[in-house]
């Protein structure tokens, strides 16, 4: 589904990430987990297309995407979310996920500005298909509310239906858990394995050891950018050098 | 959707009977100025309060519009509406092309950058002597007409211009309530998660910044057509700012907040006059105090006064403007 090969990328003398290779199997939860400063949310960065790799290349089923800017990512079926959620705060949490149908909506500047029939008949059914992203997620009832006075957690199942609305083909979550509390962290794993079985593939960076080991099918370790692991959970629970990163030498 | 119908409708009726109660043509006057000012505070205010692009070379635009239209109809005798609608085309065309670089611009930069952008035009409109006729103006440019209708009374002046304002409202108050305008809005809370939802940020900045040249050119036009005379001193830097406290004082992001901008900072300075001297301090302090009480604008201030002032009667702010 998204491959990733020799992704390097240094910011002046450091070196952030050292030729990560991997493969994201399509239908599959992958979940890509490190300590702080492992270089994970720069990956992310880097297969979103907002930083270029200084190496290597990004490839989306047979489709070269390195380097190409999110808004047309977006086009082609890759869409994220954000650790520290980007909600457009001033709008309703209606009009969020409408935002996220923007791709899927074709009125322009003049059939706006002149209300033409089309963008009418469209406006109506954009506004019906939001309205189903958020009962999706379970947050209907919040739809008229503001988004910047929604709780952390609300915020964040908002940014997955706003994701969801695009309709892409693969959905990477930075960090989906942060600031969650336990239950919903429960409620989120539900959620990301009803993404996934919608037919979307799933990718995640995560610090929730718990959430990664129950939902994810297969787990990349980063370790000081550079790839200290992968394989399935129960592969990664038993790696030595796993383990020697995170405890330190036991 | 169908209060937001009828509320415009209320306000265009209002407008449409004030002639009736005005007594003389000096508060028409005013009121002509209100409508060209609130067309240029809508026209910031969809940079700036929906996108959240900061211009200060607003005047720039208005100028050119103004300078285009009188030229072709003074120095070249086109009719004048041909003129106008060539005016904003060529404002429109221009806008869009210099928006590229500038737009990749932001907070500060931006701001430095069209404060440029205006100086230069007031360069211009001051040394290009034999086009603008320099600092001493350009007169005798020609009034709209509608076949036997000439624009050159208050009254007609007034209708002609409150039709071109109310139509920038209308299409404004659509733009807002619409996809582009949820894309524009979206760009202002968050633009990287705008394009991650396949917003187009870069093009729609500069389409908005395009048509908010366009709008600041029809509003010249119109200003040209009504004055019959213009000079330098109305489209320099102080007169991009007053537009930005326009915009500020009445409500970022909203239409009627335009307008109710407009309306005071143009009424406001009238009605000091009597102090004389002193009416530039007054105009100040009352500016400072409106952005520390009022941090929302009038649009959100009023409804907020006027319930604080009668708890128990309905709150409506339009009015008392």
């Amino acid at each position: 589904m998204l491959k990733i090969s020799g992704i390097t990328r240094k910011f002046g003398g450091l070196t952030a990430l050292d030729d990560v290779s991997l493969m994201f199997g399509r239908d599959d939860i992958t979940g890509v987990i490190g300590p702080n400063g492992a270089g994970k949310t720069t990956l992310f960065n880097i297969v979103t297309g907002i930083y270029t790799p200084t190496a290597g290349s990004v490839h989306l089923e047979e489709k070269d995407i390195t380097g190409i800017p999110p808004e047309r990512l977006a086009k082609l079926g890759m869409v994220r979310t954000f650790q520290n959620i980007e909600l457009f705060g001033r709008m309703t949490v209606l009009e969020n996920v409408m935002v996220g149908l923007h791709t899927q909506s074709r009125s322009g500047l003049l059939a706006c500005a002149f209300k033409s029939p089309g963008h009418l008949r469209e406006e109506r059914a954009v506004r019906e298909r939001a309205m189903q992203w958020l009962d999706f997620v379970g947050i209907a009832e919040l739809s008229g509310v503001t988004a910047a006075n929604l709780s952390f957690g609300k915020g964040r199942l908002l940014e997955i239906a706003r994701a969801m609305a695009l309709e892409p083909r693969i959905i990477l979550m930075d960090e989906p858990a942060a600031g969650l509390n336990s239950r919903e962290t429960a409620e989120l794993a539900l959620l990301i394995r009803k993404v996934r079985e919608s037919g979307i593939t799933v990718a995640l960076v995560e610090h929730d050891m718990e959430l990664v080991m129950d939902v994810c099918d297969y787990i990349l370790v980063l370790n000081l950018g550079r790839k200290l692991a992968e394989g399935t959970p129960r592969e990664i629970q038993e790696n030595p050098a796993v383990i020697e990163a995170y405890l330190g030498e036991g | 959707m169908k209060k937001e119908v009828i509320k415009f409708l209320i306000f265009a009726l209002l407008l449409l009977v004030f002639p009736f109660f005005a007594k003389g043509g000096y508060l028409l006057n005013v009121l002509v100025f209100v409508g060209i000012h609130t067309i240029l505070a809508i026209g910031l205010n969809l940079l700036l309060g929906f996108a959240g692009q900061i211009s200060l070379g607003q005047a720039a635009f208005f100028g050119l519009g103004a300078y285009l239209s009188g030229i072709l109809t003074g120095t070249y005798a086109v009719n004048p509406w041909l003129a106008l609608i060539a005016a904003a085309l060529i404002v429109g065309i221009i806008a869009f092309v210099i928006g590229f670089p500038i737009l990749k611009l932001k907070g500060h930069y931006l701001a430095m950058a069209t404060l440029g952008m205006g100086i230069i035009a007031y360069i211009v409109f001051n040394e290009a002597v034999d086009l603008t006729g320099g600092p001493s103006g350009l007169s005798g440019i020609p009034n709209l007409s509608l076949g036997a209708i000439t624009f050159d009374s208050d009254l007609k002046n007034y209708f002609l211009i409150w039709t071109f304002t109310l139509a920038t409202m209308l299409v404004s108050l659509n733009i807002g309530n619409s996809r582009i305008g949820r894309a524009l809005r979206a760009i202002h809370d968050s633009e990287v998660a705008a394009r991650v939802m396949g917003v187009n940020a870069r093009l729609l900045k500069v389409q908005i910044f395009s048509l908010s040249a366009l709008l600041s050119a029809v509003a010249g036009s119109l200003y040209a057509h009504t004055m019959t005379f213009i000079s330098p001193a109305s489209f320099g830097f102080n007169f991009s700012i007053e537009l930005l406290t326009m915009v500020v004082i009445g409500g970022l992001g909203s239409i009627y907040g335009s307008f109710l901008g407009a309306a005071l900072l143009t009424v406001l300075p009238e009605l000091l006059r009597a102090f004389q001297d002193y009416d530039i301090i007054i105009y100040g302090l009352l500016l400072i105090l409106m952005t520390m009480f009022m941090p929302g604008g009038l649009v959100c201030g009023l409804p907020a006064v006027c319930g604080a002032l009668f708890p128990k009667r309905k709150e409506r702010g339009k009015g008392s403007a």
